[in-house]
């Protein structure tokens, strides 16, 4: 364990730029026009007009009456970034990213994708600016998530096969990473979670925190006050920081993260590197990263490729660790009621990812009294996953 | 503090007008069995100091050919602690300086490493993801030892970046001569030279150029400008093939240049 350190991008002990001296320029870049795109209000101006007419934003937070009668508790309300364009709230981050890229001249785009969803939001976001865009993807998701391979290159975006160590996201991001270092001075890296080497882990929340301001202003407008609690999934951590950081100074909100326990923390086939609690540094950061004794990152391991990431982004280990918000988890198996749970109650069939999180809070709320409040982030629909779904249940529903 | 071994390894070569040669080679492949006739074998060729890489996971700083053979070594089950155990069992006289990833050394104990390093005699450390800005992490730990913490310098670092770095620089400074990652190439930047020839007006330590340099044409033209050179790729694909004589090739073509 490294003891608390004073330098840039610092959550506590957790996240800095560990990264190789080529990319230091560039970091260094970034952060500066991300600083000052912050700053501008034309830029500002520019990222809310495209959020409002070409994601469909604000999208709405929907009170689940007949989920919350299920539970027999606490009021559940779901931010539908599942009604974005694309499917998912990747794309606030993809789309702020790439006006930030071509606000600092850069034309090219490189990325990795696990599922294929921040691929998609990439390829989308570069197709709508005239950016040229590269996305590096592994060989297995590729297998898994044919059908976003396709949607990618239909948007004119070259994806790439990872087939290095397992080829999923982490080889994806180690390859995407390689390919920056090489082609650094024309080309943006736009990845697509609240990780990395500092500045990233901040561009992603700012991007992302539309989220929690939206949530907020919501449940004011529909019930008076703030919700009693806040639910959503890590994989990285971009959904679950964008709605919790406008929540994190509001004491009384009790916030919510729920990791992917894949086969079941005991297992060792899971993804929840929070509950596993090994630190180390991957892909930039200091974060809790799943590993071995000999400091080799392990691969994770989950249905939802979206959560099938080793480690969690800087801020949410730092956020643990000062207890402001609660870590849980949440197996396949769980994942996957929570898939059924929600397309039969509310005609919503959310992504596995979000899943995750709709079956933890279906229980919270069961625990909760009928006064109070939840709010569920259901970060992305389940259309991409039918096929997966069908396949864990054995291809008919339980 | 008197001069790093590792500086004063790569002086006396160049107070014989002859650059520094550095081979790299990744421990454990061919087996850690081997560990020591390679080194010894690398010694015996004439290098000043040789690079020793330890294989990792996810090693986003290098080439096909390295990732590769840290792949092999990683499939027999080579480590860290295993490399720096076979490292104290026998001493050498050349200067080794071992290149590895930050994690394993987090996942050994910052300190620990830094005692084994000592004890099996480790001059210099070469860690390609802990950038200048975080490099206290392991300068700390290393204050009074013999162990110098090398930095690396990009082609594209700007001039107030390689200031601070050339300041702070121990052992020698590694320039890394292309924008990218370890691994044979064909062509280099046309004004690397130039940066290579400002980076020695600033640089209190000697100045070596490494990242994809492969043929003898390659040594004899870094070893103009240079205080010598650092080849990886091109010797781990010559111990993976067998093909011992290409190093000697290498190694001679530094010898054999006049410097200026």
């Amino acid at each position: 364990m490294i003891q608390a350190v004073v330098g840039k991008g610092r959550y506590g002990r957790f996240g800095g730029q560990y990264v190789p001296e080529t990319l230091m320029g560039a970091l260094s870049e970034l952060e500066e026009a991300h600083g000052e795109a912050m700053e501008d209000a034309a830029f500002i101006e520019e990222l809310n007009g495209y959020l409002k007419d070409f994601v469909g934003r604000e999208n709405p937070l929907y009170y689940a009456e007949r989920l919350t009668k299920a539970a027999g508790g606490a009021k559940i309300y779901l931010k539908r970034e599942d009604l974005n364009h694309t499917g998912a709230h990747k794309i606030n981050n993809a789309l702020g990213q790439a006006l930030l890229a071509k606000r600092m001249g850069k034309q090219k785009i490189v990325a990795e994708t696990g599922a294929g969803q921040h691929g998609v939001a990439t390829a989308t976001a570069c197709a709508l600016l005239g950016l040229e865009c590269v996305v590096f993807m592994g060989k297995e998701d590729i297998r898994r998530q044919e059908l976003n391979v396709f949607r990618m290159e239909l948007l004119g975006t070259r994806v790439e096969s990872v087939d290095k160590g397992a080829g999923t996201l982490k080889d994806a991001v180690n390859e995407a990473l390689r390919y920056w270092v090489a082609h650094v001075e024309d080309t943006h890296y736009i990845l697509g979670s609240a990780l990395g080497p500092h500045p990233f882990p901040q561009i992603v929340r700012d991007f992302q925190q539309v989220i929690g301001q939206e949530t907020k202003r919501q449940i004011l407008d529909k019930e008076g006050r703030l919700p009693d609690a806040v639910v959503a999934c890590i994989g990285g951590g971009s959904n679950a920081i964008g709605m919790f950081h406008p929540f994190i100074e509001e004491a009384d909100v009790a916030l919510y993260g729920v990791e992917a326990a894949g086969g079941g923390i005991s297992t060792g086939q899971h993804a929840a590197a929070i509950a596993e609690a090994k630190e180390g540094v991957l892909h930039g950061a200091y974060m809790y990263v799943l590993q071995d004794d000999d400091g080799f990152i392990q691969e994770a391991h989950s249905i939802s490729a979206g959560l099938d990431y080793p480690a969690v982004g800087p801020e949410h280990c730092h956020l643990h660790d000062i207890g402001r918000v609660h870590y849980t988890s949440a197996t396949d198996a769980e994942a996957l009621e929570g898939v059924q749970l929600l397309a039969q109650k509310e005609g919503i069939i959310p992504a596995l990812e979000s899943a995750h999180a709709i079956h933890f809070a279906f229980g919270l709320a069961k625990e909760m009294h009928p006064e109070e409040i939840l709010v569920v982030c259901l970060s992305g629909r389940g259309d991409k996953d039918v096929q997966t779904v069908r396949d864990a249940l054995g291809g008919g529903v339980q | 503090m008197n001069e790093f071994t590792l500086t004063a390894a790569i002086r006396k070569r160049n107070e014989k007008n002859q650059p520094a040669f550095i081979p790299y080679m990744m421990a454990g492949d061919g087996g850690l069995d081997i560990l020591h006739e390679r080194i010894s074998f690398l010694a015996g060729t004439g290098a000043d100091a040789i690079e020793i890489g330890i294989p990792f996971s996810d090693p986003v700083a290098d080439g096909e050919v390295i990732q590769e053979a840290g792949c092999r070594a990683l499939k027999i089950g080579v480590t860290l602690r295993k490399v720096m155990s076979e490292l104290q069992s026998q001493p050498h006289e050349v200067p080794l300086v071992v290149m590895t990833y930050l994690n394993p050394v987090l996942a050994y104990g910052i300190s620990e490493f830094a005692e084994a390093c000592e004890q099996a005699g480790v001059k210099g450390l070469i860690i390609p993801d802990l950038p200048h800005e975080e490099r206290g992490l392991l300068s700390d730990v290393l204050i009074g030892k013999d162990i110098a913490l090398v930095p690396l310098i990009s082609l594209i670092s700007s001039t107030e970046r390689i200031e601070k770095i050339a300041q702070a620089a121990e052992g020698f400074i590694y320039a890394v001569t292309v924008n990218g990652i370890t691994g044979v190439r064909n062509g280099f930047d046309s004004n690397l030279m130039n940066h290579l020839e400002d980076l020695k007006q600033v640089s209190n330590v000697p100045v070596l150029a490494g990242f994809g340099i492969a043929t003898p044409e390659h040594v004899r033209e870094f070893s103009q400008i240079t205080d010598g050179v650092i080849v990886g790729s091109a010797i781990v694909s010559a111990f993976h093939e067998g093909n011992l004589a290409m190093i000697q090739t290498l190694i001679e073509a530094g010898r054999t240049t006049v410097r200026q």
